[in-house]
């Protein structure tokens, strides 16, 4: 069993697991924080993206051990209160969603891109999402939805 | 995914100690290979030894005509690394095109290579800029670290520290993705520099491979043009649904000359 203390929106947890939990699996299953899906299990889909010490990062593919220590945000932790993070309004605003399924990760991942790319163009916004599919949608609206917040300055 | 010991290793020499300890141990270094792997039930290692944390293999360094990338070096710090970007642009590129910005963030240049899959990038780096790999144990030339499909001069035990890439007067890399993976269908890396130039090819082939044609014609006129008239055989080249080993060796001809152009050729 590894011990993990780590740090996940802001309050320290701690926990015993199996060596080989994923994060995603601590987060769901231990955590209760069931915001963070899981579409794939060959590390493609993005459904699961966290931030780990301000980095994007497929929390199906890190070992809880490996983050502990680390700083986490996951999809819960980005709202102030009732407001809702602009990028989370955005996807609302722009219909950036149909089943909602892919929408925690595309929204980590989105918040990402926007902190390396600020004012990011479409092209850019399509090139960063290369490891976020979303079966419903088309990308469009989700294009649309980030580039709202891009341009929002 | 089977059940295994997780060790944090701070150290080199703490990573060996755990892996000589372990029955059947296996390094992780960003776990964006080796995670999926186990997922997928294909190995059952008793120890995983996590090197994704030591700090010693995390350096890049700039200094006396090379640049040397430690093993653990994320491939979103090549590609975000003044250093690297001002002495082999082509190198920051290449690593740029890998996956995606999450496996980017997390994959590692050293487990790249160890891996030594027949469709990644940096293979086409290290034999196509001429790098070293150092090891816990010796330098390995380049050219002689990949041996065939997932196959690497590497000994059991084995821990590649660092690469040392020297600074071509020229490079550039070209890519055409498999359209579902994004890995590499065909990558060239040209390059010339002080050991000449070089032209490798990954994705093509169960192993990164040199086209010696092409650098001989390049040598003379180094420019895109020069590659007319040059084919690459079919034989021995990868083939599956998305493309044959013809259409593989046409594309190594294309990337070539793209590279070219990108080395400013
Ligand atoms: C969705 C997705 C898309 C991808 N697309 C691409 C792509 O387009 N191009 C590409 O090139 N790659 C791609 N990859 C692979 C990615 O680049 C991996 O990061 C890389 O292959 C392995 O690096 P790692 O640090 O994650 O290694 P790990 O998974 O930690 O380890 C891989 C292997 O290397 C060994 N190892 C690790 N470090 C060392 C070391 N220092 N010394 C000796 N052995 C070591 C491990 O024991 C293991 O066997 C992709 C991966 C995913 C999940
Ligand atoms: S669940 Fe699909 S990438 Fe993590
Ligand atoms: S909204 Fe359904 S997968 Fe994206």
């Amino acid at each position: 069993m590894a011990s993990v203390s780590l740090t996940v929106n802001g309050e320290a947890v701690s926990a015993e697991v199996e060596d080989r939990t994923l994060l995603v699996q601590l987060l769901r299953d231990h955590l209760r924080l069931t915001g963070t899906h899981v579409g794939c299990d060959t590390s493609q889909c993005g459904a699961c993206v966290v931030h780990m010490d301000g980095r994007s990062v497929k929390s199906c593919t890190v070992l809880a051990a490996q983050a502990s220590g680390a700083d986490v945000t996951t999809i819960e932790g980005i709202a102030d209160g009732d407001t809702l993070h602009p990028m989370q309004q955005a996807f609302m605003d722009n219909h950036g969603l149909q089943c909602g399924f892919c929408t925690p990760g595309m929204v980590m991942s989105a918040i990402d891109l926007l902190k390396r790319h600020p004012g990011a163009d479409e092209a850019t916004i399509r090139r960063e999402l290369e490891g976020n599919l979303c079966r419903c949608t088309g990308y469009h609206n989700i294009v649309k939805a980030i580039r709202q917040v891009a341009t929002a300055g | 995914m089977y059940n295994f010991n997780y060790h944090r290793a701070g150290s080199l020499a703490e990573a060996e100690s755990a892996l000589a300890a372990a029955e059947d141990g296996a390094l992780m270094a960003g776990g964006q290979t080796l995670l999926p792997t186990l997922k997928q039930r294909l190995a059952s290692p008793s120890d995983v030894i996590d090197i994704g944390a030591i700090p010693e293999l995390a350096n890049i360094e700039s200094a006396g005509g090379a640049v040397t990338v430690g093993a653990g070096t994320r491939h979103a710090d090549v590609a975000g690394s003044a250093a690297v970007a001002s002495a082999i642009p082509a190198l920051a590129a290449l690593a740029e095109l890998i996956g995606d910005p999450q496996v980017r963030n997390m994959g590692t240049i050293g487990g790249s290579i160890a891996n030594a899959d027949p469709a990644a990038d940096y293979p086409a780096a290290i034999v196509g800029l001429g790098a070293t790999v150092n090891t816990n144990r010796r330098a390995i030339a380049g050219d002689d670290f990949f041996q065939g499909l997932f196959e690497t001069a590497l000994d059991e035990g084995e821990i590649i520290t660092s690469m040392a890439f020297p600074v071509p007067e020229a490079a550039g890399y070209a890519k055409f993705p498999q359209p579902a993976s994004r890995f590499a269908m065909v990558g060239v890396m040209v390059s010339r520099g002080a050991g000449g130039v070089r032209v490798a090819v990954t994705g093509a082939g169960p192993s990164v491979f040199r086209v010696g044609d092409m650098e001989a014609a390049l040598a003379g006129n180094f420019s895109a043009g020069a590659l007319d008239g040059i084919s690459v055989s079919a034989d021995g080249l990868n083939a599956d649904i998305h493309g044959s080993a013809e259409y593989r060796a046409h594309l190594v001809g294309v990337m070539a000359k793209r590279a070219v152009q990108a080395a400013g050729g």
